[in-house]
């Protein structure tokens, strides 16, 4: 019941706010709607613990043995407790940014909302498809329509980036399809194939693309940064906070567990791509002038410790990937609200037309340096246990015969990340006022309200994360335990 | 039986509509419940009704698969007139002889879905072909229409001999015109046979408009007057496909393997050259003759992987392409400006034309939620279920992600830009009757058994 909730409300509220003209009108109706998804999303974790609830399935398709089941286990629940949460979060803190047709924009974002969380509770193989593109099709009017000077040719590049990925995907989807014991779609079927080894091999780059093209992992990172920098910055939020998690969480969910030969046989080539990935986006960033497109590059290497925890195949990364994925999730949308603030404030980007703004604008500047360290996990904030146990997972890993060397080359990129981001604040807050700064005033109301919630999040799932832990422990072993069933 | 005479009696009846009568609503309201009837005749079939008993010593075999491909062929075509039927008399004067072309050319499509001889199949293919040079050539005082009816003719005869050179070569190897006895017994690759099924393939490449045998496909498209083009690229040409899967259907089993691997160089070369081509397209329509060659390139699958699953997917096939076609030509229609730029700011003058073509685009593109997705899903599934052919699949799917960027770029102009939109006249009915197809695109798209299974239980249970 309460998956198909999760996808009712945003699908039915996204189709009505089409006909809600008044922009006052439509955002508070958004606003409303997202805050019920995010009730329902919390009702399901914390109090609906039944499996009945949680778990539905409705025959879709007969003749092809897929049906319409969506299911909420540990590793969802998480993902959708970030979308529930982002979304009315992503409304409140760009309250005050105008668009034209606000009520197709606010339509496409709840849309977007329905295929992200579609995404996540999916146990169909199928119906995992069809969410996984429809909620391209809402990224890709929302960015053209709203975004940039660029925009048009910018988004046209990710869709036709991420379709080709999602087109392979198909293939290998098909494929195993063809493979199951019962010839079915479901995912306690796909669970069962055991294909033989060079089989997997190929079949893992097929999914594998797909997912490295969402992530993004390097070379397939082309598309973001400009994506991100042309989108709209509420649009920005959601594929950067929610929606490249579709790619972590395709790996784990789709992956890994249909396809473990495939996976320990070619970690280390996918897990070099990772450590090359962050390595080139720590050092792109540091070059960076433009505040978007430094946070981009910088999610490009955070994503990429994600993927490199995953290919080495060890269970303590693997549940820091999923810790990871929630609060890198909050906080990438944390840095996103804080550009957003800046440029609408002074109209520009620029870190080099800014400057001395701690000054002026205090609360703005704690915000800032907060969701900063966050971002690059330093103790106490809730990264530092994701990306403790994914390093630790990569240390330990015994499927990886290069692990160390990654480990190495992966603590260079975060040092490197300390120093980009120290930059970015000292270039900012710090030093002489510009023409431009000189004259700032703080944060409104609503936007201290959000940026509020999210640091007192950041620091309590710091400082005490056991819940989460917890909360993840018993998805790893379920992926674990399936893995490890087809090795050989 | 039902829809080859009828459809040929309305043909005739067309005909002596234009001597009868001048106006042209009263001939266009003959055709629609013409081919009303005719479809309704041709479910009946269906249904084990059937009002003609003629011995046709097994020279035509009425299964469900060619009665089901009529159907939605017949309603394509119905649907069709709906939306264009108005644009018609735009092209000339002989208003009712336009419709009867087409009666006799639905007439053609009932053989060529039966046929259970070579001679048929002849007969069938040469029936389409005729009235649409025909057609193609209507606009007399225009250069271009003449030109593309005199190509089309000149390499659809040329065609049509290379046809007949192969089903005389087979009757020399099989002794027979008939499927039946040409399928049973063994076959060994005489270099007569191998003849024959050489140029029978050519033939039917040619008809189909694959590569490298399409060279017509665009220049009779784009001359042949736009409300032709329309059928042409859409009901004849997957009429063709059901013709081709008939032929090689079952035949020649033995040597499966050696043609199998030509169809899909065929196939492969297909769907490259169509995409690749269709990209530097700078007319809509030009841009949708090379996008049905394309199509036609997935279309092929189904005559590589040859299976079950491939025949049931060729249906869907002809359904979502035609639907979301006819509808794109529809609007295309009402443009005077057939570039790219043409349609720029459609959105905003036109939101309902620019909403459905979007979701005919998305079909055509092949994006879950409306109807092309299940035909290509169904055409992926048939040749990854045959297993031989994984390089096709793949190279499919590329070319199906390179097919995003024309018809995007529709999108992109209706939507993304800006530009003085063209006086567009419409009526709400055509506008209406747009929101219905796009929404059983829509539907097809996330319940594409329900249109089968209701057929079947309707007549089955």
């Amino acid at each position: 019941m309460i998956p198909v909730l999760l996808i009712v409300i945003p699908l039915v509220s996204g189709l009505l706010a089409f006909l809600i003209k008044q922009e006052k009108n439509v955002k508070v109706w958004s606003l409303l709607t997202s805050l019920v998804t995010m009730v329902v999303a919390i009702l399901g974790i914390a109090v609906f613990h039944k499996p009945e609830y949680l778990h539905t399935d409705v025959a879709w398709l007969p003749n092809l043995n897929s049906s319409f089941s969506l299911t909420m286990d540990g590793m969802s629940k998480l993902l959708c407790l970030l979308t529930g949460i982002a979304y009315p979060g992503i409304f409140i803190a760009t309250w005050h940014s105008t668009y034209k047709n606000p009520h197709q924009f606010y339509a496409l974002m709840l849309l977007m909302q329905t295929g992200l969380l579609g995404v996540f509770v999916a146990s169909d193989a199928l119906l995992f498809y069809f969410f996984w593109e429809l909620a391209l099709i809402p990224a890709y009017f929302l960015c053209s329509i709203w975004g940039g000077e660029r925009r048009v040719a910018v988004t046209f590049k990710f869709f036709i980036y991420t379709f080709v990925g999602s087109l392979l995907m198909l293939v290998g989807i098909i494929w195993v399809y063809m493979h199951t014991p019962d010839h079915s779609f479901a995912m306690t079927s796909f669970y069962k194939v055991n294909l033989p080894g060079n089989t997997q091999g190929w079949l893992f780059w097929l999914f594998f693309l797909a997912f490295a093209i969402k992530i993004p992992l390097w070379p397939f990172h082309t598309w973001q940064p400009d994506t991100y920098e042309q989108s709209p910055t509420a649009v920005t939020m959601v594929l950067s906070g929610i929606m490249v998690k579709m790619g972590v969480f395709g790996i784990l969910r789709w992956l890994a567990p249909v396809l473990p030969v495939g996976l320990w046989g070619y970690g280390d080539p996918a897990a070099s791509m990772c450590v090359i990935g962050m390595i080139y986006a720590s050092v792109v960033a540091m070059q960076q002038d433009d505040l978007k497109r430094l946070v981009a590059y910088s999610s490009i290497a955070h994503m990429g410790l994600m993927g490199l925890a995953i290919f080495v195949t060890s269970s303590i990364g693997i549940q820091g990937v999923m810790i990871q994925m929630f609060n890198h999730g909050i906080n990438i949308i944390g840095m996103w609200i804080v550009v957003e603030l800046i440029e609408r404030q002074f109209g520009t980007r620029k870190m080099s037309e800014l400057g001395g703004l701690a000054q002026q604008a205090p609360s703005l500047a704690i915000m800032l340096v907060v969701v900063s360290l966050a971002n690059v996990a330093l103790p106490l904030t809730n990264a530092f246990i994701g990306e403790f146990m994914m390093f630790n997972g990569v240390f330990s890993s015994k499927a990886s015969n290069y692990h160390y060397i990654f480990m190495v080359v992966g603590g260079i990129s975060i040092i490197l990340s300390a120093i980009y981001t120290l930059n970015m604040i000292q270039k900012v807050f710090y030093g002489n006022t510009s023409s431009l700064t000189a004259n700032a005033r703080d944060i409104r109301v609503n936007e201290k309200f959000v940026l509020a919630v999210l640091l007192i999040g950041i620091v309590i799932m710091g400082v005490y994360p056991k819940p989460m832990i917890e909360a993840t422990k018993h998805a790893v072993d379920a992926i674990y335990s399936k893995m490890f069933i087809k090795l050989p | 039986m039902n829809a080859i005479v009828i459809s040929a009696v309305l043909g005739v009846v067309m005909m002596f509509c234009g001597v009868f009568t001048n106006s042209k609503p009263a001939v266009r309201f003959v055709a629609i419940i013409g081919l009303l009837g005719l479809l309704i005749a041709n479910v009946l079939d269906m249904g084990g009704y059937h009002f003609f008993n003629v011995n046709v010593n097994g020279m035509l075999a009425f299964d469900i698969f060619g009665l089901l491909f009529n159907t939605i062929a017949f309603a394509a075509t119905w649907i069709y007139f709906l939306l264009s039927g108005r644009d018609m008399e735009r092209v000339g004067v002989n208003l009712a002889e336009y419709f009867a072309l087409i009666f006799f050319v639905l007439c053609g499509i009932a053989i060529v879905s039966a046929f259970n001889s070579l001679l048929m199949l002849f007969l069938g293919i040469e029936i389409i072909s005729i009235p649409l040079y025909i057609l193609t050539g209507s606009d007399k005082r225009n250069l271009k229409s003449n030109e593309a009816a005199l190509k089309y003719f000149l390499m659809g005869a040329f065609s049509t001999g290379i046809m007949l050179m192969g089903i005389t070569l087979l009757y020399g190897a099989k002794g027979s015109f008939n499927m039946e006895v040409i399928r049973s017994g063994t076959t060994t690759l005489t270099p007569m046979l191998a003849a024959g099924l050489l140029l029978l393939l050519f033939a039917m490449s040619f008809k189909v408009s694959a590569v490298p045998f399409h060279f017509w496909t665009p220049d009779a498209y784009d001359g042949a007057p736009t409300v032709f083009t329309s059928f042409m690229a859409t009901i004849v040409k997957v009429a063709g496909f059901i013709a081709f899967i008939r032929l090689f259907e079952g035949c020649f089993g033995e040597v499966h393997k050696q043609w199998q691997l030509l169809a899909a160089i065929i196939t492969a070369a297909t769907l490259f050259i169509g995409n690749i081509t269709a990209v530097f397209q700078q007319s809509v329509k030009r841009m949708l003759s090379y996008s049905s060659i394309a199509q036609a390139g997935f279309m092929l699958f189904a005559l590589v992987a040859m299976n079950e699953t491939a025949k049931e997917g060729l249906i869907f096939y002809a359904a979502a392409y035609s639907l979301a076609t006819i509808g794109i030509f529809a609007v295309l229609l009402k443009m005077k400006d057939y570039t790219f730029e043409g349609f720029n700011g459609l959105a905003k003058r036109q939101p309902v034309l620019a909403a459905t073509n979007t979701i005919f685009l998305l079909s055509l593109a092949g994006i879950p939620a409306t109807a092309g997705f299940w035909a290509k899903f169904y055409m992926l599934s048939a040749a990854i279920n045959n297993g031989n052919v994984m390089w096709l699949v793949i190279v499919g799917v590329l070319c199906a992600a390179v097919s995003v960027y024309y018809y995007f770029r529709v999108i992109q102009a209706m939507y993304f830009k800006d530009g003085e939109p063209q006086e567009i006249e419409t009526s709400r009915g055509f506008k209406g009757l747009l929101i219905v197809i796009a929404a059983v695109v829509v539907l097809l798209g996330i319940f594409p058994h329900w249109l089968i299974n209701q057929l079947y239980s309707f007549f089955y249970l």
